[in-house]
């Protein structure tokens, strides 16, 4: 057998890459830029999408109908107005015929408009979500990439710090921040504004907590980036640790860090509604989620509807951004893969043919 | 290896001296435990109020009063020394008795949970990773991603509504009309066509066969009033023995292996004739009694298999264990359900069995029958819920690690020199699968005794998450720091506990000393 030429093992090796693309069912991405490569991944993820789409329309639907930011929205009542009640507060929305009516999704005992009340709480809900996801997300960023970057003291100081917050269990420190949070008795600023503002309070408290988890991962992207050699090329070429850490290392920790904000996200929404139930939260007279279903829970067997919209809300809002998660990561990492065992093994046996060559050169 | 603990021990006692003077500092300022007799208007007010102030020891500012506790907490380390003082709580009872108290609600209500949720999401992640991208897959995706999703105090409410008053109205008069046993045996025969998978003829015989099954099983029920007098007998534990032991036998040893079929059937064949041995004995058990038979169960099958032998000794030893143990199982069950007519109709439960609340009937006189069930029908909604909920990241995470396993080439050698799908999965996948599920369930074990907070709440269980948030809307800082001490010492240890056994498991993965 002749040596192969320079060229043949070339081809070889061009055909062995490209049989492992097809086995490994990845779309060939030349030409594109990492962002568009996860935008064309996720944009072609059904489930993905739908919770998008289910997640878009919830925020609409929450933050224009009964206003927000002392806009008014477009629904005429709000969640503290008291009406006369209408049919006995039973909801008058009805699927068939298609119709909304006076309180679509019933009113409580009182008279409050149930419709408005859960659009609030879901506001309120999406509000606490999303500051705990950018606050965790942006503090986890920065401790865990400064201790996996620099190391040495830095690293011991905040990794003992994370440790230490790491231990108490979530929901009995959060607990903990909620009461602190909540706390009206004193006269300071911060009581003042939190009686105005609770769920802001409660969301930046939530997130000063929540961003242990995350740095720790943060930290495990960079020490292994940092011995890449692309790192090693840029700082032999004098970058500084700035545009180190900005320019090569964090694009490429991006996706660890955005998928698992959102799936820190979802675990929120749910501990905010558990804080709320628990009486640690949102505390009325504004209102939350979890404080509608703890508040009509005994209201189940007259009144259900009370109950079961605040918790269908709670569930859609969590199930859609944990879809919404769960595309992210199967856009974000290539290892997994849409893998059909049964064309993975249609195209081994069509490539099988082109191994073994690959095989001999590589002998060679 | 021994320095490695050490070392880890050390900077875990550091650890937790840091987050205790954080934790106590936190809830020491998270409200004010006057608050109440500063409303009052009682004449005694003042009074009342220093009383608090001694017994809390309130006019010492935080970070001293936490040193005084942690003088006190420090005499629990010494061995034998019998005086650990963590406090009193706002009522004056000390907290070491608080805690003894609350540790057992929480673990009798956790443990059941926390085994059933682990086998459950073990058994569905690997069944689901065997048949990716089917139905089956999808659906159970789903209901994962859907159970993640669910708070489980809403759960919980939902579980009490239909679950206990539902059940226990159907109750007063069991009887399930016509329709509904059809449309439950529809339901289940659908869902066994999907779980077998295969050809279509196949899953419409499965699928057919368990609908005939299930809904005359339903008609016998309410023909007999099964639910209200309840019972296997014998015949039943036979045929489900027989049913049992070709189970285990197919997931153990495979049918090939024809002694661990026998010693199986065999030890089936004892527990019918020990059912009639053991009843005048199981009359007047007690808990003691009922783990020592467990073990003498699983010792006479361990023997059969050994006496039985064959080619592979240990796997007729296994297969006749389990067998034995499960058959064991059934016995004990039927016994429960000897004990239902007279648990039901006892004075204190008036024929409402399925509890909402609590952890036991009050005032509830019986034996040791009566009051188990007792207890079981209290754990029945709390553990229905939390299996629920954690359900989800099990089964999401054995899957994922499954078909990493899968792709592996030792899986491809193994099927390449010919071993059958059975010892494929069971022998080399699913032992590898499992080391990675390892650490998941250390860590989940040492969460446990705080992670039940929400579900103590909302089922009135006394547990340590309700003295924790009891002492927590008193700020009352000792039973806060109590709960925070056990939760903590046991998530640490158990995360050591996590990664010995990862080095242990993985020969692969080594500890740097």
């Amino acid at each position: 057998m002749s040596q192969p030429t320079q060229e043949e093992e070339i081809l070889a090796q061009q055909a062995l890459a490209e049989a492992a693309r097809a086995e490994a069912g990845i779309e060939v991405t030349g030409g594109l830029s990492q962002g568009q490569i996860v935008r064309k991944r996720f944009f072609g993820h059904t489930g993905a999408l739908i919770g998008l789409a289910v997640f878009a329309a919830i925020f609409l639907l929450a933050f224009t109908s009964v206003g927000a930011f002392g806009i008014p929205g477009w629904w005429k009542y709000n969640h503290v107005d008291v009406s006369p009640l209408v049919n006995d507060g039973v909801p008058t929305s009805s699927l068939w015929p298609l119709a909304w009516g006076e309180h679509p999704f019933g009113q409580d005992r009182i008279g409050r408009d149930l419709f408005a009340m859960t659009m609030r709480g879901a506001q309120q809900s999406i509000t606490v979500m999303v500051l705990i996801g950018a606050i965790a997300g942006a503090v986890g960023a920065i401790v865990g990439g400064l201790a996996g970057y620099f190391r040495g003291w830095v690293e011991a100081v905040l990794m003992r710090l994370t440790d230490v917050i790491i231990i108490i269990p979530v929901l009995l420190l959060a607990a903990v921040v909620g009461q602190i949070a909540n706390r009206r008795d004193e006269g300071s600023w911060i009581a003042g504004f939190a009686s105005n503002n609770g769920v802001v309070i409660l969301g930046v408290f939530l997130g000063f907590v929540l961003w242990v988890g995350l740095a720790r991962l943060v930290r495990g992207e960079f020490l292994t980036l940092r011995e890449r050699e692309f790192v090693d090329a840029a700082r032999i070429s004098g970058a500084s640790n700035a545009r180190i850490i900005f320019k090569h290392i964090l694009p490429n920790a991006v996706g660890v860090l955005i998928v698992n904000v959102t799936l820190t996200m979802s675990a929120a929404i749910l501990l905010e509604t558990a804080l709320s139930y628990l009486g640690l939260g949102v505390k009325a007279p504004d209102t939350s989620l979890g404080l509608l279903v703890a508040q009509n829970q005994e209201a189940f067997a007259t009144r259900p509807w009370l109950f079961w919209f605040p918790g269908l809300f709670i569930i859609l809002i969590c199930l859609s951004i944990n879809f919404i998660g769960d595309g992210l990561r199967d856009a974000f990492d290539p290892r997994q893969k849409k893998f059909k065992a049964k064309t993975a093994v249609e195209t081994a046996r069509h490539s099988s043919t082109t191994a073994p060559v690959a095989d001999a050169s590589k002998g060679s | 290896m021994l320095t490695y603990i050490v070392r880890r021990l050390v900077t875990a006692a550091f650890i937790l001296l840091g987050a205790s003077f954080l934790v106590y500092l936190l809830t020491a300022s998270s409200g004010d435990p006057l608050a109440e007799f500063r409303a009052s208007s009682a004449p005694n007010r003042q009074a009342l109020m220093d009383a608090r102030i001694n017994l809390l020891d309130l006019n010492t500012p935080p970070p001293l009063r936490y040193f005084k506790w942690l003088g006190g907490a420090a005499q629990c380390v010494v061995p034998f020394g019998n005086a650990c003082n963590l406090g009193k709580n706002i009522a004056g009872q000390p907290i070491t008795e608080a805690l003894g108290f609350a540790l057992v609600q929480t673990l009798t209500l956790v443990t059941g949970a926390t085994v059933l949720a682990i086998l459950i999401g073990i058994s569905l992640g690997i069944v689901t990773a065997l048949r990716q991208y089917s139905a089956l897959d999808y659906g159970v995706t789903f209901m994962a991603f859907l159970f993640f999703s669910l708070p489980i105090f809403w759960v919980a409410v939902l579980l009490k509504e239909f679950g206990a008053i539902g059940f226990n109205d159907f109750l007063r008069n069991p009887e399930i009309p016509p329709a509904v046993a059809l449309g439950i045996g529809a339901v289940l025969g659908v869902i066994a066509a999907v779980v077998v998978g295969g050809a279509a003829k196949r899953r419409l015989i499965v699928g057919g066969s368990v609908f005939a099954a299930v809904s005359l099983i339903l008609f016998y029920f309410s023909l007999t009033q099964w639910f209200r007098n309840p019972g296997l007998g014998p015949v039943i534990i036979a045929i489900l023995g027989v049913g049992i032991a070709f189970g285990v036998t197919v997931l153990v040893s495979g049918l090939k292996n024809r002694k661990a079929l026998q010693s199986s059937l065999i030890v089936v064949g004892i527990g019918v004739i020990a059912y009639f041995a053991v009843q005048p004995l199981l009359n007047d058990a007690t808990g003691l009694m009922i783990f020592l038979l467990g073990i003498a169960t699983v010792l006479v099958g361990v023997a059969v298999g050994y006496f039985m032998g064959g080619f592979d000794r240990g796997q007729s030893m296994r297969a006749a264990a389990i067998t034995a143990f499960l058959v064991g199982a059934l016995v004990v069950l039927d016994r429960f359900m000897q004990a239902w007519p007279s648990y039901f109709n006892n004075s204190r439960v008036r024929g409402r069995p399925i509890a909402t609340i609590g952890a036991g009937t009050p005032n509830i006189q019986g034996d040791f029958w009566i009051m188990s069930t007792d207890t079981l029908t209290h754990l029945v909604l709390p553990t229905i819920a939390l299996i629920l909920v954690s359900l989800a990241s099990y089964t999401r995470f054995t899957r994922s690690s499954m078909l990493e396993i899968m792709n592996m080439d030792y899986i491809r050698t193994a099927r390449a020199k010919g071993l059958s799908e059975r010892s494929v999965i069971m022998g080399h996948a699913f032992r590898n699968a499992l080391i990675p599920i390892a650490t998941i369930v250390a860590f989940d074990i040492g969460a446990l005794i705080g992670g039940a907070v929400i579900t103590e709440s909302v089922f009135s269980v006394r547990g340590m998450g309700f003295l924790f948030i009891d002492g927590l809307q008193r700020s009352d800082v000792n039973p806060v720091m109590g709960v925070f001490l056990c939760v903590a010492i046991t998530a640490m240890v158990f995360n050591l506990v996590a990664d010995l056994a990862y080095s242990a498991l993985d020969p692969r993965v080594r500890i740097k000393a």
